[in-house]
């Protein structure tokens, strides 16, 4: 008798998707009190510093759970496949990030957050994602 | 990197699923090293050449060798 054949998604990226969702209640858990407390003034003082800095810590926590599944993936192909998409994501945010950049220093653009990085860091993974398929023919998860 | 997986999975009548679920690795990493897009770790050949009871170089073709003969 043979163990059933994985799929791309495997156990490790089941717990991986857990994991982002629960970071991601945690994440509003956090945001939609400092958004309401700011707007009305109800926090000040060192709390203040505590208080805009939480929402912080369940996006980074996103980027552990990204490192967690490539530890915990047992597919060697499916792992690098997403090593490639997040590979593909670095380049594609450090290069959107930088000419940003330089387009804000000459006042050609407006100011972003430096919290939209995470969301072209995703889009990177999207580009990623399609890079394999067209590559290797699987786009991985 | 070329190799012999999918002449010996016939010999077997095997589908890719079931050298996948031998194997304990997904459909797809069975078909990409079978097409040779994908080059598999050494203790992953070792699995696979101890499941066809064959020894790796019977199983892939090293490059090297490969293109001396071109030569």
């Amino acid at each position: 008798m043979t163990s059933p054949a994985r799929t791309l998604r495997s156990a490790a990226w089941k717990r991986y998707n857990i994991r982002i969702l629960l970071l991601s209640l945690l994440y509003a858990a956090f945001l939609l009190p400092a958004v309401y407390g700011f707007k009305h003034k109800l926090i000040i003082g060192a709390v203040a510093w505590i208080v805009a800095v939480l929402p912080a810590i369940p996006i980074i926590g996103i980027f552990g759970a990204m490192g967690r599944y490539l530890v915990e993936e047992q597919d060697e192909y499916v792992r690098m496949l997403m090593v490639r998409q997040m590979l593909w994501a670095m380049g594609f945010t450090l290069s959107v990030a930088t000419i940003w950049g330089f387009l804000d220093n000459f006042e050609l653009v407006g100011h972003v957050d430096g919290y939209w990085i995470v969301v072209v860091w995703y889009f990177g993974q999207g580009i990623g994602s399609i890079v394999n398929k067209l590559t290797l023919g699987d786009g991985g998860c | 990197m070329e190799n012999r997986l999918r002449i010996l999975r016939a010999e077997r009548h095997w589908s890719q699923q079931d050298l996948a679920g031998r194997l304990e690795v997904s459909r797809q990493s069975v078909n990409a090293i079978e097409t040779g897009k994908y080059d598999p770790s050494l203790p992953l050949a070792f699995r696979i050449a101890e499941l066809f009871e064959r020894p790796i170089e019977e199983i892939f073709v090293s490059p090297s060798r490969r293109s001396s003969k071109a030569i």
